[in-house]
């Protein structure tokens, strides 16, 4: 039986899912933060630059259709965090804004702002766009300043539904240490991920060994935090919903309670963290292993899909209110209404056919390696 | 705890500047990307069915301008589906049940499509084989114009919200009627129109340039062949635009009363109305003809909707605006009875809520302050107006002549009609700046026709944060212009065919 509350967990799932595949696609920005210290020649940059090109779209179109389903699901969120946190998501598209151009112009003739601009430009988005997705999630689990009175509606001046508290809209998240720790993982994450992949996809002999030395520089970096963050996640409080009344609360331990009252989701969650192990391991411990980037890619997605599920599952308050605790924002009270969830869950059936062929388009241009001979040959680089 | 916090008109105007600033240099490379994207497709088409290498270089010149303009495009637009959530998030959540689900279409199916066949498009020429290629540069304009249909789908619903209830009790809009959001014949019109003058667009694109080769008697061949697919492209487009712009109009007649009265100047409604070609040039009948297909047929004016209502094409009464607010303010105020007694007195509550059933229809007018407030601005809408309907029917004209002369191959010593060709090129972006004007402007005051004023769908921000994000956008966006128009014109000035 299809229940409203099952369409809004299905959706939770999705719109999670989208999410762990944006922060694995961020193996983008990590590899571009290192266009100036891994490329120390221009071809080389241009080999970085050349091989995450290939894939940014994916990545940007991820993240625009992860917000687009989050607005169709779930638009409480859409309205209270966008509209509030203005200046993080602000930042986070400027970013992206720019990074959008800085493929296609870099190389131009007459592009106004100099090749390096624009790749400093991919390096910015490369820090700004994990740091500040990591420190937004962050709130997810630490709350955020806000307000929600829907009876505002009701006046003629109809003010918004939703009050950001503080002027600083979102800035202020990084006054809790654990949000910036968290944007910190996704960060030194990105840059493992871009790691492996750039191993994966460009064979240099010079900058390819540079590569691998990178890999456990960024690793012990990302376990280290990683780590510390898990640790701090499993013993925090966190925001229960009474799901007869809809009453939010604190309750201890409420992270690993979530965890243990959902087995598949702690499984989920094992099984990626130690593929993204594997996949560091056997890449550190061999000269010619290119293959981490499957096992870390894949581990990545799993465990921050099952980060996400735990912070809206079991009746948990996915978007905590630092305002006020009845504001908190949960899977039940931010839907969308039963026919839009139902309508848009016949939608999602496509979705593995979009997948399918994105894999075949992806098989078709990546069967070959990316070398500096290429770049030459080919009529569309950067 | 509440904030009860009134919204500074500061803010609004702002937030407004600020969408249609992205909106507009959005509009400036889309209709590029998905005209360019059919005439490069039909250009490989022909090369794949002879074979003739001359084909493959002049379709792979065309995708090199079509990459510089798609980038930008992709950038821009990133901005508006979240401006929706950062600067109206009232509208977010008072219309997102239904506005969130063509957003996401968007993204699932055509974003990705798009994305993920461009890449093909670019990096696999040699690498797959003829066939895939094709089918590949095919999919992206497939994608892109699949993404126009789910955008164009959430604005008509803007323009003429159907398929939907409101909600007391969530405060919401909810969506009803898939169907009826997705396929309504509003969306329809606006898609086939808006597409179809991006078609024209990226015709006069084409021709423009190869207008300008042949001024300077370079590239010949390249841009004798290039206008003849182009100018036949946009000719088909531009009379398809014009029956499709007739097909809108009449939706406006019939919805938007007020903006095809504001567009042509009409302060009081005539029977066998006329339409004013410009300001003491008049065609008698025309405008009654055009919006309702019946010469006599009474057009109501800005009095007529405001303050003496009037009988409409079908024999109904409409009320004036006066009383709609009226009847606004009636069911904003069973609206919080309602609200204050659901939970305690559920018999009161029953009252308000039906008082509120019988106002609702008018609930959007509640939050009006003034009724001169429903007029959007009168000169902006008129000229542009006549700006995008004028225009549009010159590009018939000029695509024609292009055609013709371009097939009798007299082109080459035609420099009076090269030289329109080229600025056909400025007139067309004005007229496509101009009709987004028409639609978004002249919905004004309402976020959602008759639903949602702008002033109640807007974010509670500080002023000071819109005006540094649109301070930053402008100057953003306006050196990427910049610095893209520097890229197409060296990379136009640089290509050497033959």
């Amino acid at each position: 039986m299809i229940t409203y509350e099952l369409l809004q967990q299905y959706w939770w799932l999705l719109v999670s899912l989208l999410g762990a595949l944006v922060v694995f696609l961020m193996f983008v920005q990590g590899a571009n933060t290192q266009i100036f210290t891994l490329g120390r020649t221009e071809e080389e940059r241009a080999l970085i630059v050349n091989s995450t090109g290939r894939k940014w779209e994916f990545t940007f179109t991820t993240l625009v259709t992860f917000g687009g389903a989050f607005f169709a699901s779930f638009p409480l969120f859409y309205s209270t965090s966008f509209g509030g946190a203005y200046w993080v998501w602000m930042l986070i598209l400027f970013s992206f804004v720019l990074q959008a151009v800085s493929y296609e112009f870099q190389s131009k003739l007459g592009n106004l702002l100099g090749k390096n601009t624009y790749r400093w430009f991919l390096v910015l988005n490369g820090v700004l766009g994990p740091v500040l997705l990591g420190t937004a999630v962050g709130t997810f689990f630490h709350g955020a300043n806000f307000v929600v009175n829907k009876d505002v509606m009701t006046d003629q001046i109809a003010p918004a539904i939703s009050q950001w508290t503080t002027g600083w809209h979102g800035l202020e998240a990084v006054t809790n240490p654990w949000n910036v720790v968290l944007g910190l993982v996704v960060f030194f994450l990105s840059r493992v991920l871009g790691d492996l992949y750039m191993l994966n996809n460009i064979v240099d002999a010079t900058l390819s060994p540079r590569i691998r030395r990178q890999v456990l520089t960024d690793s012990v970096a990302f376990l280290v935090l990683f780590l510390s963050f898990a640790g701090h996640l499993l013993t925090m409080d966190g925001w229960a919903v009474d799901a007869n009344t809809g009453m939010v609360s604190m309750e201890a331990y409420k992270y690993l309670h979530n965890f243990l009252a959902l087995p598949a989701v702690l499984v989920l969650f094992l099984v990626g963290v130690v593929l993204v192990l594997v996949g560091i391991a056997r890449t550190v411990f061999s000269s010619t292993y290119v293959r981490g980037i499957w096992f870390a890619g894949i581990g990545a997605v799993l465990a921050v899909w099952s980060l996400l599920l735990i912070a809206g599952l079991n009746n948990t308050a996915y978007y905590p209110s630092l305002a006020d605790a009845q504001s908190s924002l949960t899977l039940a009270n931010s839907c969308s209404s039963e026919f839009t969830l139902t309508a848009m869950s016949v939608v999602s059936l496509a979705i593995p056919f979009v997948l399918a062929y994105i894999a075949y388009a992806w098989y078709s241009i990546d069967r070959k390696s990316l070398t500096k001979e290429e770049l030459q040959e080919n009529d569309h680089t950067y | 705890m509440t904030f009860l916090q009134a919204t500074d008109p500061a803010v609004l105007d702002w937030s407004r500047a600020q969408f249609a600033l992205t909106a507009c240099y959005h509009w400036l490379f889309v209709p590029l990307t998905l005209g360019l994207a059919l005439v490069m497709a039909i250009m490989e088409t022909i090369y794949y069915r002879t074979g003739d290498e001359f084909w493959k270089t002049t379709t792979q010149f065309w995708q090199k301008l079509f990459g510089i303009n798609f980038a930008i495009g992709v950038a821009t637009g990133i901005i508006l589906e979240f401006e929706f959530g950062t600067n109206w998030s009232n509208y977010s959540w008072f219309v997102g049940d239904i506005f969130g689900a063509p957003l996401a279409i968007e993204g699932v199916f055509a974003f990705f499509m798009e994305s993920t066949f461009i890449a093909l498009m670019f990096f696999g020429w040699g690498k797959i084989s003829k066939g895939f290629h094709l089918a590949s540069t095919w999919l992206t304009g497939f994608g892109a114009t699949l993404s126009a249909w789910w955008i164009l789908v959430a604005n008509s619903w803007m323009q003429h919200p159907t398929g939907m209830n409101f909600n007391p009790d969530t405060v919401r809009n909810e969506m009803m009627d898939f169907f009826a959001v997705a396929f309504q014949s509003f969306a329809v019109n606006k898609f086939l129109h808006t597409v179809s003058s991006a078609w024209l667009l990226g015709s006069t694109f084409v021709v423009a340039v190869s207008c300008w080769y042949l001024l300077r008697n370079r590239n010949i061949k390249m841009a004798t062949q290039s206008i003849k697919v182009a100018s036949l492209v946009g000719f088909i487009s531009a009379i398809i635009t014009a029956g499709t712009g007739d097909a809108s109009g009449v939706d406006i007649a019939n919805h938007q009363p007020m903006k095809l009265a504001v567009a042509e100047g009409l302060k009081d409604g005539e029977c066998g109305a006329c339409f004013t070609v410009v300001p003491g040039v008049k065609v008698p009948y025309a405008l009654s003809l055009i919006a309702f297909k019946d010469p006599n047929c009474f057009v109501p004016g800005e009095n007529d909707i405001l303050y003496k209502g009037y009988t409409n094409h079908k024999g109904e009464e409409v009320i004036p605006a006066t009383q709609k607010m009226e009847h606004g303010k009636k069911a904003l105020a069973a609206f919080k009875e309602y609200r204050e007694h659901r939970k305690t007195n559920p018999e009161k509550a029953a009252v308000a809520r039906k008082t509120f059933e019988e106002n609702k229809a008018y609930f959007g007018y509640g939050y009006i302050e003034k009724v001169e407030d429903l007029v959007p601005n009168r000169g902006l809408m008129f000229w542009s107006f006549r700006i995008m309907v004028g225009t549009g029917f010159a590009l018939i004209l000029v695509m024609a002549l292009l055609w013709w002369f371009g097939r009798k191959g007299k082109l080459q010593h035609m420099r009076w009609l090269l030289h329109v060709g080229l600025w056909s090129l400025l007139l067309t972006y004005a007229a496509q700046q101009a009709g987004w004007i028409v639609a978004e402007v002249g919905r004004q005051p309402w976020a959602i026709q008759d639903l949602l004023p702008v002033s109640a769908a807007v974010s509670s921000l500080s002023v000071h944060n819109v005006q540094i994000t649109f301070a930053l956008f402008f100057i953003v966006f306006t050196a990427l212009l910049i610095a893209e128009l520097r890229i197409m014109f060296k990379a136009i000035n640089k290509h050497e065919q033959e």
